[in-house]
């Protein structure tokens, strides 16, 4: 360090350092980083266990310096849920995209969620297939262009995106539910208190806790990194509020 | 010295599970073998494994490879349509070289067929049953001792091996009750490194994955496990001889067709005819070696297969004999049983014919 610098940014040293795969813009690099700040903070990297499916952050396990579990597609929670029965006292979360949680794994997540299953799912929802290469996901918006849906969604025929966190925080064990964002560093700070929280509510055994991404896609949504914020802004965070939709002592939304 | 009892193989099995050391355990009701999952629910309370009753069979063979991953001994159960469902799952599973114990108690199809006792899911057993290259360690018990013996050797195999072990059973074996000699309980000491249990300070992280995008690397994976199974396939063939010493005939069943089979070969010996039973305990690893030194002896006139299915296990003998000696088959469907009479009269027609 030259003299007179001072530290004041850094990688946080569970992250393995390796240069990520992910495209330019993209929230999967800050929502590792953060999470990986919050297992420091925590101290808690000699007990986190995490899940990626199949997906973009599939390769998760390159980045996050904590044991890691690929799972097959949509299985995540169903992964999750018998290594946190096995391993109580460990910190287990699962680490999904919309086609895989919301999708094809939709039966585990409603059924890991009723349970209250003790881990945090990390949901990184941006409305469309990205690593499949841009096809309609359950979360695409109405009228959203994507290579299946090259028309836009057709609501008429593929019904409407699903809300999953006002679907999971229904759920009586479900302990804490929260929708965040990156768009801006205000957001990104809110978005790291929310896995904090969710974190700490683990800790405490207070059941499912549940945050959403709502996300970006620059590739998939062909457009640039900044067009990318915009398009959340003025399309997704109107169907997608952001916010807490459950948390404990606190009224339901 | 252990324990005899009066048991149903299904509970038996269960009671097994407990005894070895059994950890975790994930399923969803199916017939015929839901005595498996009410047996340990019924236990639970005297024990500390952890039993969850999964949404479905997808998701119990998915918990099933995250509570191995994490370290734990770990076991399903299921008939057919169900374990139909656990392929995927088994596919990742032998991939990521997880330890566990799988069990089909296997009724007739296909589709949701019937509930009565098969064993027309040998091939989905003894060819891996997902996709891509991998074989699951299959055996094969005929009795309700078989289903305590095989599932203790299934835990262990399995933890040898770092691979998925199955019991293929059947319907009648899960369902029929039989005296049954129940070993002590085996204290079990996990000894996993690779486990995911958390990356403590003295090591790197443990990472449990079936994904290698680079073709390079993922030949060399495959190469690995086919070196464990070629392991497996020089060290655990197992099978059962009966009276196979001066057979001129040999009867090839395994599970519950080796009953009828011994009765079979007791009949035609009463009758003058050398009939000898070779029963294969593990289906995979198959006994080819012994196959093809009983197809080399002049002696032997041809060989029979009796399965309750289309014939299946027949192609396997076929491979191992090598065009030596004829091979015939004998097998009822849809859950029809073959009674001794009717395999000993397909046996004389082609004793007959050559």
């Amino acid at each position: 360090m030259k003299e007179g610098y001072e530290v004041i940014y850094k990688r946080p040293a569970a992250l393995t350092g390796k240069r990520m795969h992910y495209c330019p813009g993209c929230f999967h690099s800050t929502i590792h980083k953060m999470l990986m700040e919050v297992v420091q903070e925590m101290d808690v990297q000699d007990k986190t266990i995490g899940i990626c499916p199949v997906g973009c952050s599939v390769f998760a396990y390159d980045y996050l310096d904590v044991d890691m579990q690929q799972a097959a597609h949509g299985r995540a929670a169903a992964v999750a849920t018998a290594v946190k029965r096995m391993l109580p006292d460990r910190f287990v979360f699962s680490y999904q995209g919309d086609g895989d949680l919301a999708a094809i794994g939709t039966a585990e997540t409603i059924h890991a969620c009723n349970r209250g299953e003790n881990f945090t799912f990390i949901f990184i929802n941006n409305g469309i297939y990205g690593m499949t290469g841009g096809q309609m996901a359950p979360t695409t918006l109405d009228g959203q262009k994507t290579t299946t849906s090259p028309y836009g969604r057709d609501t008429s025929k593929v019904g409407m995106p699903l809300k999953m966190c006002e679907i999971v925080s229904q759920f009586e064990k479900v302990a804490y539910v929260e929708r965040i964002t990156c768009n801006t560093p205000a957001n990104s700070r809110k978005a790291k208190r929310a896995l904090k929280k969710a974190f700490e509510y683990q800790q405490q055994g207070l059941g499912t806790t549940f945050i959403e991404v709502a996300s970006n896609c620059p590739s998939g949504w062909k457009c640039t990194p900044e067009e990318s914020l915009d398009w959340l802004k003025d399309k997704v965070f109107p169907y997608y509020p952001l916010g807490v939709f459950k948390e404990p002592g606190k009224p339901a939304k | 010295m252990g324990e005899t009892k009066l048991m149903k193989g299904n509970e038996a099995l269960a009671e097994a599970a407990i005894r070895a050391g059994m950890q975790g355990y994930f399923g969803y009701p199916i017939t015929p073998q839901s005595e498996v999952i009410e047996y340990l629910a019924l236990e639970e309370p005297k024990h500390n494994y952890v039993l969850l009753q999964a949404e479905s069979e997808v998701a119990a063979i998915n918990m099933v490879y995250g509570a191995a991953a994490a370290g734990s001994r770990v076991m399903t159960t299921t008939s057919s349509p169900g374990f139909s469902l656990m392929q995927e799952g088994l596919s990742y599973i032998a991939c990521a070289e997880l330890p566990c114990v799988t069990v089909n108690v296997c009724r007739g199809g296909p589709g949701l067929g019937t509930i009565q006792p098969s064993q027309g899911d040998y091939f989905q057993a003894v060819r891996g049953g997902g996709h891509g290259d991998y074989q699951l360690i299959v055996l094969a018990p005929n009795s309700v001792q078989e289903m305590v013996d095989h599932t203790v050797l299934g835990f262990e195999l399995a933890d040898k091996y770092r691979t998925p072990a199955m019991l293929l059973s059947d319907g009648a074996i899960g369902q029929m009750m039989e005296k049954v000699d129940l070993p002590d309980p085996i204290p079990y000491k996990p000894d996993k490194p690779w486990a995911t249990t958390g990356k403590t300070p003295d090591r790197e992280r443990n990472i449990i994955t079936s994904l290698y995008i680079k073709s390079e690397v993922m030949e060399k994976v495959n190469d690995r496990l086919q070196a464990k199974y070629q392991k497996i396939t020089d060290n655990e063939v197992r099978f059962e001889e009966y009276h196979l010493d001066d057979a001129e005939v040999v009867v090839m069943a395994y599970g519950l067709s080796s009953r009828i089979c011994k009765k079979v070969v007791d009949l035609a010996r009463e009758s003058g005819i050398k009939m000898g039973l070779l029963r294969p305990i593990t289906l995979w690893p198959f006994p080819e070696k012994k196959v093809a030194e009983l197809a080399s002896l002049d002696r032997v006139k041809f060989f029979f297969s009796v399965e309750m299915s289309v014939g299946q296990m027949v192609q396997d003998i076929r491979l191992a004999a090598e065009g030596k000696k004829p091979i015939y088959f004998y097998g009822r469907k849809g859950g029809i049983v073959p009674t001794p009479d009717e395999v000993l009269e397909f046996a004389r027609k082609k004793i007959e014919e050559n």
